[in-house]
């Protein structure tokens, strides 16, 4: 497969208050086009400022981020970013914010956003402002809106994080879901090792702060994946060594 | 039934407050202080041959047009000094000075420029209004959390599309409550330019029922429909909180 985004020797440090803190540290890396790979690493350790170079909100000391062979400096709609928080708009009706990022002259947006609404479940949901959604429907209304511009590439900073457990692992069924039906190229930076094993084709383990690449590993196991499965909790297992955490199964 | 319930303390802390007032008038003997039924009395007369309605009318429409031309000035000067760095750093010192500004300083200089018609009594809703609404609108802009700002940017919509979808309906909550302020302070506004220098309108009807003959019955009933009309304004004004594409703010 072709490489979709190549990481190439990024550094970025911001000015603190005892001299310069170094963050990311030569982080390099290729995503290839479709792969799903999941970043985990300590708190602390620089993820999100990594998202943000990634997504092209953040420009890195030096290094560049390379995306289809070019250079990309500044966000596009190619490539949408999910953060924790979320950034459905409120005062949008559910429909509002899945046109929102669809160009005015396109001919069925329309029928697109209804598409879309209906393939995350929020058929019936259209015409709801957000602050009448639960968390997990907002979820599925933001990963909508990301869809129905057809980006590329899905930037995902801790998606499902500030959900309770069971709504997490039922989003990241979701998303799967999703996934299996449109191929997009995927970035998940998460502190849960079991849903990088549960969702990603790759799963690379970042160092404490400044960050670089420390260790990267496979996940061979075809989906639907059983987590409680001999070889998932091996992986688990040696993914949390090299985080730190020693652990026995 | 909730609504009644919740309504009644305060309908007893009203009749109360009424009471008292009527006892203390005849206990005091007094011929000039009003009792609540003179009051209702001097209404009713006022009401009957029309200029009750003439004043209130007169009042109404110097605030609609001070005010209405106040929003139209502030809302999108809000909008710009909350967008465009420079226009803030410029021109929020002068707001900032001229804002704590009684409206009522600006009386002497408004009979000066305006004279004493329908002008001044504008001039000065205008004056009293547009400050709040500016300070408020900008710093709607100003607090727009950013994740929703860089959503925006990652979408990559053109530059109106930002303005119409994001920056104007995220400030339109701070507009709202910019726009209760200014309609509360040109409703106070009106009835004292009003006591200056004009032949009509609910500052005035004070003023002249005191003038002409002591009738402290119009004084205080002109002083009750103030409040009145006060508070339904200020109730047209939390309608618009309720409006769907607002609540989020408000509503948690």
């Amino acid at each position: 497969m072709p490489t979709k985004i190549s990481i190439q020797n990024i550094r970025k440090s911001f000015e603190a208050d005892k001299g310069r803190l170094e963050v990311i540290a030569d982080l390099k890396f290729e995503v290839n086009d479709g792969e799903f790979v999941a970043i985990v690493g300590p708190s602390g350790c620089g993820k999100t400022t990594l998202m943000n170079i990634m997504s092209g909100f953040l420009q890195p000391d030096s290094g560049a981020i390379v995306i289809d062979g070019r250079p990309r400096t500044k966000p596009n709609s190619k490539g949408i970013l999910i953060t924790q928080q979320g950034s459905v708009f409120p005062w949008l009706t559910v429909k509002q914010n899945l046109l929102f990022g669809l160009p005015d002259d396109l001919p069925n947006r329309d029928a697109l956003a209804d598409e879309y609404a209906a393939l995350v479940g929020l058929k019936g949901f259209e015409n709801n402002y957000p602050h009448e959604l639960s968390g997990g429907m907002l979820k599925r209304a933001e990963i909508a809106r990301a869809l129905v511009v057809k980006p590329e590439i899905l930037y995902m900073d801790e998606p499902f994080s500030a959900l309770d457990a069971l709504m997490s692992l039922r989003m990241q069924n979701e998303l799967l879901r999703i996934l299996a039906k449109e191929k997009h190229t995927v970035l998940l930076i998460t502190h849960d090792v079991e849903e990088a094993i549960h969702v990603a084709d790759r799963i690379l383990v970042l160092s404490p702060r400044p960050a670089r690449i420390q260790a990267s590993f496979d996940v061979p196991f075809t989906h639907p994946r059983k987590l409680s499965s001999p070889q998932a909790q091996a992986l688990r297992v040696a993914i949390l060594k090299e985080l730190g955490v020693e652990e026995t199964v | 039934m909730k609504r009644v319930n919740q309504a009644l303390p305060s309908i007893v802390v009203i009749a109360v407050v009424v009471a008292l007032w009527w006892a203390l008038v005849v206990l005091a003997d007094s011929v000039i202080f009003p009792t609540p039924w003179q009051v209702i009395q001097g209404t009713m007369e006022l009401a009957r041959d029309g200029t009750l309605w003439e004043h209130i009318g007169a009042s109404l429409m110097r605030v609609g047009v001070g005010f209405g031309i106040a929003v139209a000035f502030a809302i999108p000067l809000g909008l710009w000094m909350g967008w465009v760095r420079g226009a803030f750093v410029t021109l929020n010192p002068l707001f900032q000075i001229l804002r704590p500004i009684s409206p009522i300083a600006w009386i002497p200089i408004a009979i000066l420029w305006f004279g004493v018609g329908n002008a001044s009594p504008i001039y000065l809703i205008f004056i009293a209004s547009v400050f709040p609404m500016i300070v408020q609108t900008t710093a709607g802009v100003h607090t727009i959390e950013k994740r929703y700002l860089r959503a925006a940017e990652n979408f990559g919509v053109p530059r109106a599309k930002l303005f119409l979808h994001v920056v104007i309906p995220a400030t339109l909550p701070d507009i709202i409550v910019g726009m209760r302020i200014g309609l509360g302070v040109a409703w106070l506004v009106v009835v004292a330019a009003e006591m200056i220098a004009l032949r009509s309108g609910l500052g005035y009807m004070i003023m002249d029922s005191r003038n002409a003959g002591n009738r402290y019955d119009l004084v205080v009933a002109g002083m009750i429909i103030i409040g009145l009309i006060g508070l339904m304004l200020d109730g047209i004004m939390r309608l618009l909180e309720g409006m769907k594409n607002v609540r989020w703010r408000y509503a948690h």
